[in-house]
């Protein structure tokens, strides 16, 4: 990205000028200049579009790893009024519907566990269904599944996937509001007929990390954090039903904007206002998908501490937190000293709400919302903390993103060599596709302190904890 | 790197797919393959089963990205992965073949495609070639 058309606010914030008679809001970028100078020129022309969309209420805004996506900017936050004409857009949330990271902390020590990595990377790799193909061995009857998608986590924990303390830590409590069932398409509810609790593949994952740093201890005691622990992460997201309601939805709405005469600067915006017919009908579908998600990564947890169990019998693996990075949320933020009702998109980007904050479990409520920035699998990854007076509505970073593009990554790297390339560093790699592993190679993503040190900068969420990578089954 | 016969393009978090043909109809056949492409190694697919698929569309560019994600649909329904394709076309109304089998041990497992989405979307004819594309998800 050419920084000479942004102007500095601050030093770790950014805003792109509008051109004389341009009909759009403000655009303001966070991050440093060599995170936005690593950056696609299309990461502005797509925040720029999201800008001109009707009913925007303050800035469309880039968190420090935002990249080239599709629709809006993976790392972009924007938020709509109802009540003004916003709109919602698919395009704004994702194929990948609620993908998110589950993040458990265990009474395990690196000095316990060390021993037996091999074996609990093998029995992950046994017990996670992993990796394009793969299904899980829970069915559902189509009754079934319309009670995940209104009970999310929830119908996992009745079922026997985790416990009724799982469900405090994760977002809205395991299971959000206004999922309508009947909105998702048969198709979208066949293909997840085999997916309930597996992983996908692409950029998800299942990581033992262990925790090699603290900058905030006062944080890190919220969360039960102390150096040399084992934490694992789980990055998955609603599956093939999220993805079939994406899009269905896609072209649903792009045809709807033009119906409804929304003059699009890109069809790729497929969007409509949230009170049409259209757009609540996609709310309602992608709360279902969000719910198809938690449920999901429920399972996951469960199927996660059985294979811990095998391998360390005294392991106790609890919530920490599950946090979702591709949601439309309706939340109420302070506009000019008064509250509002927004419709907030974060295609990439985490939830982050400070101190306080009436949602947040009382363990964490002093402390802020746990913000997890994953990392590629052989640079670690980041535990933030949300801050009060967040200027992105509550907004943070959500991973290294990438700094090169997949075909550019499969020419510098080949899967085997990549893998025994990190068993050499003590990382244990398992997947069941090399090409997914060379398309992951860490060095095909930013560097991953750089983007939490700046969402630290900006202000945007506190560091509290480095994760350092040991074992990791990709899908 | 892609060249420029390559069928696919570069993009920084997903990827970009080209189906090229000197019909419509064949570019969207070879669209369809450099997806799966992403997905299997396609020569390792035995065309042991045949999914007709149809739709309304009277966009072309709409319907790649309806072909595609009719495809990546009912193979994830069907637990299938497709090699071979004949797409026919009259009008609005699309009908095609779609040939491959059903996942087993021994087919490569390369990455999920999510879906195709309208980001750098184009349909087009230059000179005797058609050529449609478009950013799928993975």
């Amino acid at each position: 990205m050419n920084l000479e058309q942004l102007r500095q606010l601050q030093p770790y914030l950014w805003s792109l000028p509008r051109a004389s008679g341009e009909q759009r809001a403000e655009v303001l970028l966070y991050g440093t200049a060599p995170l936005l100078a690593s950056m696609d020129d299309k990461v502005l022309e797509q925040i720029a579009n999201v800008a001109a969309l009707p009913g925007l209420v303050g800035a469309a805004m880039t968190m420090p790893d935002a990249h080239w996506g599709y629709g809006f900017p993976i790392g972009g936050v924007a938020a709509f009024d109802a009540e003004q004409g916003g709109v919602i857009s698919a395009g704004g949330v994702g194929f990948d519907i609620s993908c998110g990271i589950r993040c458990l902390r265990s009474n395990l020590d690196l000095a316990d566990a060390a021993a037996h990595f091999t074996r609990l990377a093998d029995t992950l790799f046994h017990a996670i269904p992993a990796g394009v193909g793969e299904e899980g061995e829970l069915k559902l009857n189509p009754a079934q599944l319309d009670q995940v998608l209104l009970d999310g986590a929830h119908w996992a924990v009745q079922h026997g996937y985790g416990n009724a303390a799982d469900l405090e830590y994760v977002e809205e409590q395991g299971r959000v509001a206004g999922a309508v069932p009947a909105y998702v398409s048969e198709l979208a509810k066949k293909r997840q007929r085999g997916e309930m609790g597996t992983l996908g593949s692409g950029n998800h994952y299942l990581e033992v990390q262990v925790v090699e740093r603290i900058y905030d201890s006062t944080a890190a005691l919220a969360f039960g954090l102390h150096p040399g622990q084992i934490v694992i992460s789980i990055h998955c997201g609603s599956r093939g039903l999220g993805h079939q309601i994406g899009t269905d939805y896609l072209l649903m709405l792009a045809k709807a904007a033009s119906r409804l005469g929304i003059r699009l600067p890109n069809r790729e915006l497929a969007c409509a206002p949230i009170k049409s017919v259209e757009g609540q009908q996609y709310l309602g579908a992608m709360n279902a998908a969000i719910n198809c998600a938690l449920a999901n990564r429920q399972i996951l947890t469960q199927l996660t501490r059985n294979a811990c169990t095998q391998v360390y019998p005294q392991a106790e693996l609890e919530t920490l937190f599950d946090v979702s990075h591709n949601t439309c949320k309706v939340e109420t933020h302070a506009i000019d000293g008064k509250p509002r009702l927004l419709h907030v998109h974060r295609k990439g980007a985490t939830r982050a709400f400070g101190p306080g904050h009436a949602m947040l479990p009382q363990r964490y409520r002093a402390v802020g919302q746990p913000v997890v920035i994953g990392g590629s699998m052989g640079s670690g990854s980041y535990i933030l903390a949300g801050n009060s007076g967040n200027p992105a509505y509550s907004s943070a970073s959500h991973g290294a993103g990438r700094a090169m593009s997949r075909h550019q990554a499969l020419t510098h790297w080949r899967g085997r060599e990549l893998i025994d390339e990190l068993a050499q560093q003590g990382i244990l790699i398992r997947t069941r596709s090399m090409r997914g592993a060379a398309e992951e190679a860490p060095g095909a993503y930013k560097d991953v302190d750089l983007v939490a040190e700046a969402t630290e900068q900006a202000g945007l969420a506190r560091r509290v904890a480095y994760l350092r990578p040991k074992v990791c089954v990709k899908g | 790197m892609p060249t420029s016969s390559s069928p696919y393009f570069q993009h920084d978090a997903d990827i970009g797919i080209i189906g090229r043909g000197t019909t419509l109809e064949q570019a969207f056949e070879a669209a369809a393959q450099a997806v799966f492409a992403i997905v299997t190694d396609l020569a390792l697919v035995q065309p042991s089963s045949t999914l007709t698929l149809e739709f309304e569309e009277t966009d072309p560019e709409l319907a790649l990205v309806t072909w595609l994600n009719l495809l990546l649909g009912k193979a994830r329904e069907q637990g299938m992965v497709f090699s071979r394709f004949h797409v026919q076309h009259h009008g609005s109304q699309w009908r095609a073949d779609a040939v491959g089998e059903k996942w087993r041990d021994g087919l490569e497992r390369g990455v999920e495609v999510k879906g195709a989405t309208l980001t750098m979307l184009s349909v087009k004819q230059t000179g005797a070639m058609w050529e449609a594309r478009c950013i799928v998800d993975v």
